[in-house]
């Protein structure tokens, strides 16, 4: 059963057809990987499905239901959720705050605090929870947004490079981490430069080139393809 | 009695400075000093002091909007203005028996919070927003003086009420409270002194509560990343509607009270220099904190009009300065500054004691 379905989906900045007619369908359970030389349109794919920008033609599917006119706050509520490219925590606002703001249209009084206290120990913040947000590492604000994210138990995460800054051993934490949530039911679609943390969670994977869908298969399908391997993980990755 | 304590638990939170007995004992013995320093005073210099505080709720306004969330409004004179004028048109009309008076204040709020929602609509739903959200809402208030101070001709007037262009509007009924016997007028000195710190006290404490509670956060976290916000599923743009509503209801408020007062309101009320004002007030004391807001108007306001004895170009003057010190020493305010100061020094010493 596919969870998501974009259907011809095209997308212009002025002369720049960012995205070109793409189509692609997220089977319900399944760790989809989009990769793509940067410029290819994989964040503006993201923009477009959570309805921050909207296709000048195509429609989205999600669950079934066409939410192609849909505002933003309505598809979240549908189950999407996203942590973007660069970390949007809520920069003024301690650790523990940015996690209450995520946690409490679920939860409220004590069940709350157990929330973010579980949280807190998942994500191991617990010792930043007073900090402000803005003062912590690229790497734990990255974490602190993933946390946001999943609060919402949504049934598709979209993750936007959520390794980037990370050393090899976060990377290889926060693919496990990826693969419980998926284990439990969440439907993952990220975009991932690190072909490492690729091959450790994808299923399946989408190479996206110049706005469109230029190959899809298994991991070791793409890394065997030498279209995929002269535009992109030729000169991106070994 | 647990009611009452969990009522006081929601007071504090990390959307506001100062929380604890220490606080509190200093909350409680500042509103002992207000509740009987009329009866050590003259009606005339208490007068003064309901002069003050009804800048109060403007700046409260600002506070809720520009500091908390994070939309900076620079017409909210509008709303104080569209609530004066209201109230003056209706009790004009109506008179002052059988309690109207209060009902035109908070109809005068009302009809200050429905332009909100049309404002507010417009402006939120058409993605008006940073800059260009304080140039409409100053274009409003400017445009509102303007059409106000042509109003001279006779043929301005709702009912029996003259709208006097530039002069102003005069003469309304002060507020009147229906009493058995013999009704008791609000005038300009100690009955609406206690009236005006009782609103004061009754709204501060308010907005406490609402700003530590789900909806105050959700707000912050408008004004800290709005793509986030939304994000997270909040209806940003209804939030920011909502929180603009409330803030043009306080500025109301402040308008009415301001009208009450000196039974008077001129189009300059709406005009460019009373405009500034509230934001001077309000970036001087600290525009994300109730607190740092309130002790920073009434500290400006009392050093503005000690200068103004000096002459009121100095004191014009005085208010640039301070802007611009505050900018450069303490941005998020002077005030909130030297509270986050003392709470340091506050946990260091219970630190050491303990
Ligand atoms: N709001 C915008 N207005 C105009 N052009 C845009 C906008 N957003 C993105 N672009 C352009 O669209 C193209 C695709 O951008 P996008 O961010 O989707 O790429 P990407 O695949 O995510 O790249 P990267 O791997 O570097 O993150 C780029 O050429 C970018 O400059
Ligand atoms: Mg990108």
């Amino acid at each position: 059963m596919s969870l998501l379905e974009l259907r011809k989906l095209n997308k212009h900045f002025g002369g720049l057809h960012v995205t070109n007619s793409v189509d692609l369908t997220l089977r319900a359970g399944e760790i989809h990987c989009l990769i793509g030389p940067n410029g290819a349109g994989k964040s503006t794919l993201f923009r477009l499905i959570l309805g921050e920008h909207h296709p000048g033609s195509g429609d989205i599917l999600f669950a079934g239901e066409n939410i192609t006119a849909l505002k933003s706050f309505a598809r979240i509520h549908r189950g999407l959720s996203v942590k973007f490219q660069v970390p949007g925590v809520f920069k003024g606002l301690s650790v523990r705050q940015n996690l209450e703001i995520a946690l409490q249209s679920r939860h409220r009084g004590a069940e709350l605090d157990a929330e973010i206290g579980r949280l807190l120990a998942f994500l191991g913040l617990e010792s930043e929870q007073t900090q402000t947000a803005g003062n912590l590492s690229h790497g734990q604000k990255q974490w602190l947004e993933i946390g946001m994210a999943i609060s919402l138990k949504p049934r598709l995460l979209l993750l936007d490079e959520p390794t980037a800054g990370m050393s090899p051993e976060e990377t290889h934490m926060t693919g496990e981490m990826v693969q419980r949530l998926n284990a439990d039911g969440m439907t993952v679609l990220a975009i991932e430069h690190d072909m490492a943390f690729v091959r450790q969670v994808a299923h399946r994977v989408t190479v996206l080139h110049l706005g469109q869908v230029f190959a899809q298969g298994s991991i070791d399908e793409i890394v065997a393809d030498e279209r995929v391997a002269a535009i992109y993980l030729g000169q991106a990755h070994a | 009695m647990t009611g009452f304590l969990s009522l006081f638990r929601r007071l504090e939170g990390p959307q506001t400075v100062g929380r604890g007995p220490g606080f509190w004992s200093l909350f409680a013995l500042v509103l002992a000093v207000a509740l009987a320093y009329p009866l050590f005073s003259d009606g005339y210099t208490v007068g003064n002091t309901v002069y003050f505080f009804v800048w109060v709720f403007i700046a409260l306004s600002l506070c809720v909007i520009w500091g908390y969330g994070g939309s900076l409004s620079f017409g909210q004179t509008a709303f104080f203005g569209i609530a004066g004028y209201g109230y003056g048109v209706l009790t004009i009309n109506f008179g002052s028996a059988y309690g109207f008076t209060l009902l035109a204040l908070v109809i005068a709020v009302a009809i200050a919070a429905l332009v909100a929602v049309l404002l507010g609509y417009f402006m939120f739903f058409g993605r008006i927003a940073g800059v260009f959200l304080g140039i409409v809402t100053l274009a409003v208030t400017l445009m509102l003086e303007r059409f106000m101070a042509q109003t001279a001709g006779p043929e301005w007037h709702i009912g029996s009420a003259r709208l006097n262009g530039f002069n102003g509007m005069s003469a309304m009924p002060p507020l009147t409270i229906p009493w058995p016997g013999e009704p008791i007028v609000l005038f300009a000195d100690v009955g609406l002194y206690y009236l005006v710190l009782g609103l004061l006290v009754f709204v501060y404490l308010a907005l406490r509560i609402l700003m530590n509670s789900s909806f105050g956060n959700i707000i912050v976290a408008i004004r800290e990343n709005p793509e986030r916000a939304e994000m997270l599923g909040y209806d940003v743009r209804k939030y920011q509607l909502i929180t603009f509503v409330i803030g043009a209801a306080l500025a109301g408020l402040s308008g009415v009270l301001y009208t009450v007062w000196g039974q008077y309101i001129t189009p300059s009320s709406m005009g460019m220099t009373a405009a500034a004002l509230p934001l001077i007030w309000v970036a001087v004391g600290g525009r994300s904190d109730l607190t740092s807001t309130v002790i920073g108007t009434l500290v400006v306001l009392a050093a503005f009009q000690a200068l103004t004895i000096y002459g009121s170009q100095y004191a014009l003057v005085f208010m640039g300065v301070l802007l611009v010190l505050t900018v450069l020493i303490a941005p998020n305010g002077l005030v909130l500054g030297v509270m986050n100061w003392l709470g340091r020094i506050a946990t260091r010493l219970t630190q050491r004691a303990g």
